[in-house]
């Protein structure tokens, strides 16, 4: 065990599942030499060489497309977009191939690859640095979609992601890279995927969401707990594809209350997904409308403005008083 | 490199002024005595603005910044050939293009504050928006110019990129429309040598970005980019060749950026202070200028104190309006996603006023 933020745990997977597998290798825009601009890859290209760690040309399509052909070449190739906001150049990509090529091939070729992209709003960084994205992806099947947040997930997520025999596009919230410390093991260890974590037991309403808004939600959760007197499950979704139904309905059926706290914006967000799957399986469970506390409708904005448009905890406390008090 | 297949060699640098600043006067362009230290003033402005920009982020004034210095060359000579007219799509680094052709500094500044409501184009200026996605402007400016030709409007576009953006699909894509359509369109590449920390070498096999033009039948100049003369020499060729609608160009400007990647880049991990020094010292763009200036007679001492006084009151006057103009309407974020604001934007514009009242923050409309 030692302690470390996420961005540590991060680069401590990485490290292990290279360690284990010699197919394992890492490219993307200057992960090699500099070690990533967040320093995910730090000494990673030091320790295990330039065939297996390097810097790729700046070229997004480029480096999915032949992560795509390396992982249907029996590698385990782990592509870092530098900011999900420069997915969009490999879109198609991820959309037409890496999340097909199974069900086109009925299952003779496989893609077990990774895409790591840091993302998320609120470190001030310069425009289309700071989008959630991930309902476009969470609406592709074929591709897993993975968002830790905290460093012992961020570990164990990530390996279990390596070790996917699908695409899994693995989203890593900048706000909490450096936010805080916890102890991880040295050693590998998985976290599974599509398993959602049940963060805090209560009875009375259940706040599902995941990333860079739990510290928020667990804030707001404490303060709604001390000024209504009730006891609020949190639940860290974990993976938003496939989602873990059977835990989101399980904590409605046990609060008949429910609140989704996303960063994305709010139409066809992935909140939206979660509501709908309530309403199918828990619907007659439920004692109020569930809430959607999310991003506006809007580009997230330049930095000026950017603590604006995330929801922030009075906003989500706000949101369980409405749900508690219908 | 095969015996049988050998690469054509790479063309020669085109070069008017050398680093001691002597030029053979046959070759120089055009320009009045007063366009020469126009064009020097605006170097100067752009790395004093540079410095000033870089220090006003460490005090956390203005968010990440991306640095020009060691770039004055290739963006004041480029920007300097264009009529008021021409469009201009720049990238985020290039701020010196931008002022030269109209921009307001206060903007500029206001842009790297975080605050998008005072980067609004004012009227004449044309200046796209800078946007930070890498090569995606290329294919705009093509389509830009490819309208001009449509509505047979006599002008150029110019679109700036660096050396990574030429990894990018959307750089080949647009290369080839300018070329299959003729577009009167100037590609102008700063090879600046780095893509935050990955080198030219590592970038492209190809010897040069300039023979990439090639394989799209588009013409292509290498140019010293840190050569203003030079620099301003091929655009004016450039920018008139479009006028005459006889089609795209690509220029390569050799450069060097002397600071990292961005603010939030340590450049020193991956390249050695020997080599930002050589660069530095040896071919430095604005040092090279003023020798060029003072050989001719145009400029001594005194001009230079008193230029550097003028930019000093000029940019103190921009920050502190910059200053002044406290902090950003929080409602602009929901005023540009779309022309008629859809009802349910208009609810969460509502619940946001209201949630604010009382919160401290001002909604100014």
């Amino acid at each position: 065990m030692q302690e470390m933020t996420m961005i540590q745990a991060i680069n401590n997977a990485l490290r292990n599942a290279l360690e284990s597998d010699p197919g394992v290798l890492i490219f993307g825009e200057d992960v090699g030499h500099n070690g990533g601009v967040f320093r995910a890859t730090d000494g990673l290209q030091q320790q295990f060489g330039e065939e297996r760690v390097f810097d790729t040309p700046l070229a997004e399509s480029g480096i999915v497309g032949t992560a795509i052909g390396m992982a249907v070449n029996g590698l385990k190739p782990i592509a870092e977009i530098q900011f999900m906001g420069f997915i969009y150049s490999a879109f198609e990509q991820i959309i037409s191939h890496a999340a097909r090529i199974r069900t086109r091939s009925q299952g003779s070729y496989t893609v077990p690859m990774v895409i790591r992209a840091p993302y998320g709003a609120g470190i001030r960084a310069p425009e289309l640095h700071s989008d959630s994205s991930e309902a476009f992806f969470v609406h592709q099947p074929g591709l897993k979609v993975v968002v830790p947040s905290n460093p012992y997930d961020a570990k164990g997520l990530l390996l279990a992601a390596i070790e996917d025999p699908d695409p899994v596009l693995f989203l890593e919230p900048m706000k909490l890279y450096r936010a805080f410390k916890e102890p991880v093991p040295t050693e590998k260890y998985t976290v599974p995927l599509g398993k959602a974590k049940v963060m805090k037991e209560g009875t009375d309403i259940s706040i599902f969401s995941w990333g860079a808004m739990l510290p928020a939600v667990r804030q707001a959760v404490q303060k709604a707990e001390q000024e209504m007197h009730i006891q609020a499950q949190i639940i860290d979704l974990r993976t938003l594809s496939p989602l873990d139904e059977e835990t989101i309905i399980a904590s409605v059926q046990k609060t008949g209350r429910a609140v989704v706290v996303h960063e994305a914006p709010k139409t066809a967000g992935v909140g939206s997904e979660i509501i709908a799957i309530i309403n199918d399986k828990a619907l007659f469970h439920l004692e109020a409308p569930v809430a959607r506390i999310a991003g506006y409708d809007v580009p997230p904005p330049l930095f000026q403005l950017e603590d604006l448009y995330i929801p922030d905890a009075d906003t989500i406390r706000a949101g369980i008083e409405r749900t508690m008090k219908y | 490199m095969s015996k049988v297949l050998a690469r054509k060699p790479a063309g020669p640098v085109f070069n008017l002024v050398d680093a001691d600043g002597t030029a053979d006067p046959q070759l120089l362009p055009p320009l009045t005595e007063r366009q020469y230290i126009e064009m020097y003033r605006w170097m100067k402005i752009s790395r004093e603005f540079d410095r000033r920009a870089v220090m006003m982020q460490r005090k956390g004034q203005l968010g990440t910044y991306p640095s020009l210095e060691g770039q004055e060359a290739a963006q004041i000579g480029s920007a300097f050939a264009l009529r008021k007219e021409d469009m201009m799509f720049p990238t985020y680094r290039e701020n010196g293009a931008a002022m030269v052709h109209g921009l307001p500094i206060r903007q500029i500044l206001h842009y790297w504050n975080g605050r998008a409501d005072h980067f609004v184009k004012p009227e004449g200026v044309n200046v796209f928006p800078v946007a930070v996605p890498i090569a995606t402007q290329v294919l705009h400016a093509v389509g830009y110019a490819m309208a001009d030709k449509f509505k047979r409007q006599n002008r150029a576009t110019l679109v700036y990129f660096g050396d990574g953006a030429t990894s990018k699909g959307d750089f080949h894509e647009g290369m080839n429309f300018a070329g299959v359509f003729r577009v009167p369109v100037v590609l102008f590449c700063q090879n600046n040598q780095y893509a935050i920390s990955v080198p030219y070498h590592r970038q492209t096999a190809s010897e040069t970005i300039a023979e990439k033009a090639d394989a799209y039948g588009v013409e292509s100049i290498r140019v010293d980019g840190n050569d203003v003369l030079a620099v301003y020499q091929a655009t004016k060729n450039a920018v008139y060749k479009a006028y005459l609608g006889e089609g795209p160009t690509l220029i390569e400007a050799v450069t060097y950026r002397y600071n990292s990647h961005t603010t939030a880049d340590d450049h020193t991990r991956y390249r050695s202070s020997t080599e930002v020094e050589k660069w530095r010292t040896g071919r430095d763009p604005i040092l090279r200028f003023r020798r060029f200036l003072e050989r001719q007679g145009l400029w001594n001492e005194n001009q230079e104190n008193l230029l550097a006084h003028e930019i000093q009151t000029l940019l103190d006057e921009e920050i502190k309006q910059m200053k002044q103009c406290g902090p950003s309407n929080p409602l602009h974020m929901f005023e540009y996603s779309y022309q008629d604001l859809p009802l349910k934007v208009e609810e969460q514009r509502n619940e946001f006023i209201a949630r604010r009242k009382g919160g401290g923050i001002e909604c100014r409309k």
